[in-house]
């Protein structure tokens, strides 16, 4: 049977072939859609770990205990992970372990492009690249079995523009997974890692690698599609589509395994070809190999080392280096549009976040932010976003400056499922450390920016069962905060006295921001529009600087102030009531007193 | 058949144009076609622009189109087909859904929207097979916003017989028997409802 899939669709499909038994993921775009529809498959077990280190680890055990184990995540998820892939190298399993890794060049929607399969050489495990959504099932596959055949992990690396796109994809036959049970292994020699016994295997990880590397020599998805002489191209990924669309005639390699490199082969393909090139997105990765193999080759000295690529990167940068005729250019329209409006992404309207930062920005005080929907207020008119660097660094950034002598108060921001991610180690430094900092954990009860996944705090698992729910007060108290609070995430006046109370110790303090999420399916029953009673607004334009979307400058001056009067989009709004809050001239409506919601 | 067909999507996320993009490669695909689509979507749920490629052909190799390269532009909101302005070619067909979303750069910053003026000049200039449509009016007529993107491809339906697959047989019935399969069944004559009424819309001229 045929099916359109995406990339992430099909990588779930290929594990449910494969008859992966425990799979474990922490959300993050371009990976979250891969465990989501996984879980949708009978019988299966998934899970929303509370970071991918955990993930890995979790995958690691199902493997030490004979059943094939997979974690999902994204590029910089490896980072969190690493010292778990980096163990679980050296020792190897008794049953497949693959980890996926969704690298995103261009940064659609990360914080940097960093090229994950250094990763596979750094490990000295394989890494496999598929090109589409029919090679992203079938190496899902192909991974159980190099890693169960050469006893290690196996890297699958994709990138956006394969997890997000979409064609044909042929599907196979689940090879279900055995129900017999497993003694779990007493080999401390393999899996205990002490110097004495990592001693031992270090050797053996140094030797595997170099059989995979001889295996890479006739591995099938490594594959020579022959074309003219006089250029060759060894490539990966997309950025093999890229190259078979702007080059039809040339000679290609492509390689699905792009660590380690089938050396025997390159070199062949080199010495059948008269120039040779690497088209590869990112890193010079396969380009510096092939250097250090001691032929000459062309890479970043023609494609771009940063970004994305697509039909029209490759054939323009070819022109400029002579590959292709000026013929070949595709001319592109004459423009004359300037400068458009630029649309952000921005804090939805009735996001429960916009509160918190419309005072934190009234108290001007430095705000170390981290990963989540809530960055998005670093755009103006919030602007109250400082420093965002990766999951979790918030918190630890906030003690630092505070030890150094900052002179403001820092107060870091953090969202629920963040905080469980990586966000609890950094607030037991603050406690332990002791500093003034302030953390506000903005307590949506979802992981909002990936689209609505369960995190510890929901109550719910990803295969929708219920579960503790992990309340977050009593933990910040257990860590040793004396000063903690919950605040409704609508009411403005208590997030003001709050904070401006929690600014002037000299003590951590927390405060926990508690509103669900305006796009949750239970809250958008809730809504309702507010309007604004247009002879009372006399266009001071407070209510602008709250950022909502649903709140227009209308068409009507006010007489005296001669400005515009606000305007609400009853299609936009939820009636979360922030800005009839803050209206000095009660010029908003506020909710009928029958519906419940919105502020107080 | 045509050697490949290039779609570029676009518009404000929320607007419906992961549905119908998911549509358009489906049909492709019915239609004998090999078909390949890519979506950004990053952060579209936070009212970010979107954009969804879509391409038809005997062989398609790369998800992407490169600027300079669609064939037809089919824009959910007016600012956001500005801004793809640049993919185009002189033969694009361009369908452009006359919506404003103003995004916040122009609520409560400095920045101006751009006149109808500005956006008709700008696209005669690039091509001269340019169409308008008010897919918010004839949605809000049947009594349903939320199918203004179904009625763009009931418009997009009619003008594809009539230019780009001219002499080409793609039923109606095609486009229907995929869209219906994505959409809730209590919603399905709805839908049928909104993809005619976007085909009249065009048919009428």
């Amino acid at each position: 049977m045929i099916k359109m899939l995406s990339g992430n669709e099909a990588v779930a499909r290929g594990m449910w072939e494969a008859g992966v038994a425990v799979a474990s993921a922490y959300p993050g775009t371009p990976s979250t859609e891969i465990l989501e529809n996984y879980a949708l498959f009978p019988t299966v077990y998934a899970e929303w770990a509370s970071n991918e280190k955990v993930a890995v680890d979790v995958a690691v055990g199902a493997a030490y205990a004979g059943h094939r184990g997979m974690a999902v995540m994204k590029h910089v998820g490896l980072n969190v992970a690493a010292d778990s892939f980096m163990y679980v190298s050296m020792t190897g399993l008794e049953a497949g372990l693959v980890i996926v890794t969704a690298d995103d060049p261009a940064m659609h929607s990360s914080q940097n492009e960093q090229d994950n399969r250094t990763f596979a050489k750094f490990g000295r495990l394989p890494c496999l690249e598929p090109s589409d959504s029919q090679e992203a099932k079938d190496m899902v596959l192909t991974a159980f079995e190099l890693s169960e055949r050469f006893d290690t992990p196996v890297l699958l690396r994709l990138t956006t523009r394969i997890c997000h796109s979409t064609s044909s994809v042929e599907l196979g036959e689940r090879i279900a997974p055995s129900a017999e049970p497993k003694p779990f292994p007493r080999n401390p020699a393999k899996y205990v890692m002490v110097p004495g016994n990592a001693v031992k295997r270090h050797p053996v990880i140094e030797q595997r690698i170099h059989d995979i590397a001889a295996f890479a020599e006739t591995f099938p998805c490594n594959r020579l599609e022959p074309g003219g002489r006089s250029l060759g191209i060894i490539t990966c990924g997309v950025a093999f589509q890229y190259a078979r669309e702007v080059f039809p005639q040339a000679s290609i390699l492509r390689l699905g395994m792009t660590w380690p490199l089938p050396e025997k082969l390159i070199r062949k393909f080199a010495k059948s070809v008269k120039r040779l090139i690497v088209i590869e997105e990112l890193d010079p990765f396969i380009e510096e190999a092939v250097h250090l193999m001691g032929i000459v080759v062309e890479g970043k000295s023609i494609f771009p080392i940063t970004g994305e690529f697509d039909p029209r990167v490759v054939r323009e940068s070819a022109i400029r280096s002579g590959l292709l005729p000026e013929s070949a250019h595709i001319p592109l329209p004459d423009l004359e549009t300037g400068p458009l409006p630029g649309r952000p992404p921005v804090l939805c309207p009735g996001c429960p976040h916009r509160p918190t930062f419309y005072i934190l920005n009234k108290l001007n005080v430095p705000v170390n932010g981290d990963i989540g929907c809530y960055t998005l207020a670093l755009i103006p008119p919030l602007s109250a976003i400082h420093t965002c660097g990766c999951m979790g660094a918030g918190i630890g950034v906030a003690h630092g400056a505070a030890k150094a002598g900052s002179p403001e108060h820092h107060v870091a921001v953090i969202g629920d499922s963040t905080f469980f991610h990586s966000g609890i180690p950094a607030l037991v430094n603050v406690v332990y450390n002791h500093s003034p900092v302030t953390t506000v954990i903005l307590d949506n009860r979802i992981t909002g920016m990936t689209g609505h996944q369960d995190n510890p705090g929901t109550g719910r698992t990803l295969l929708r069962k219920k579960t503790v729910r992990i309340e977050l007060e009593p933990l910040v108290r257990s860590l040793g905060v004396q000063h903690v609070r919950i605040v409704p995430g609508f009411d403005v006046k208590a997030i003001e006295k709050a904070l401006k109370e929690y600014v002037k110790l000299d003590e951590p303090a927390v405060l926990i921001v508690e509103e669900p999420c305006t796009l949750l399916p239970d809250v958008r029953k809730r809504w309702v529009p507010l309007d604004v009673l247009a002879d009372k607004c006399n266009g001071c334009t407070l209510c602008f600087r709250i950022g909502c979307p649903a709140i227009l400058k209308s068409e009507e001056l006010d007489e005296k102030t001669q400005r515009p009067k606000a305007q609400i989009d009853t299609g936009m709004c939820t009636g979360c009531e922030v800005c009839a809050q803050i209206c000095p001239r009660k010029a908003i409506t506020f909710r009928p007193a029958d519906m419940e919601g919105g502020g107080s | 058949m045509k050697e490949t067909i290039n779609f570029l999507l676009c518009g404000v996320g929320g607007q419906g144009t992961i549905l119908a993009s998911d549509v358009l490669v489906n049909v492709g695909l019915a239609a004998g076609y090999q078909a390949k689509q890519a979506e950004v979507h990053g952060m579209s749920q936070r009212g970010g622009s979107v954009t969804s490629h879509v391409r038809w052909g005997k062989v398609v190799y790369s998800p992407l189109i490169g600027a300079g390269e669609v064939d037809v532009l089919l824009a959910f909101e007016k600012l956001e087909a500005l801004r793809n302005l640049n993919f185009m070619h002189p033969e694009t067909l361009a369908l452009i859904n006359s919506h404003t979303i103003k995004p916040l750069t122009v609520i409560s910053g400095d920045q101006t929207y751009p006149s109808d003026e500005t956006l008709s000049k700008a696209f005669a200039r690039v091509t001269s097979q340019v169409e308008y449509i008010n897919g918010e009016e004839i949605a809000r007529s049947l009594g349903n916003l939320r199918v203004e993107n179904v009625v763009l491809l009931g418009a997009l339906s009619a003008l594809l017989e009539r230019s780009v697959l001219s002499g080409q047989e793609l039923m109606v019935e095609t486009w229907l028997k995929v869209i219906t399969e994505r959409v809730p069944p209590k919603h399905i004559k709805l839908n049928r409802k909104a993809f005619q009424a976007g085909r009249e819309a065009v048919q009428k001229r």
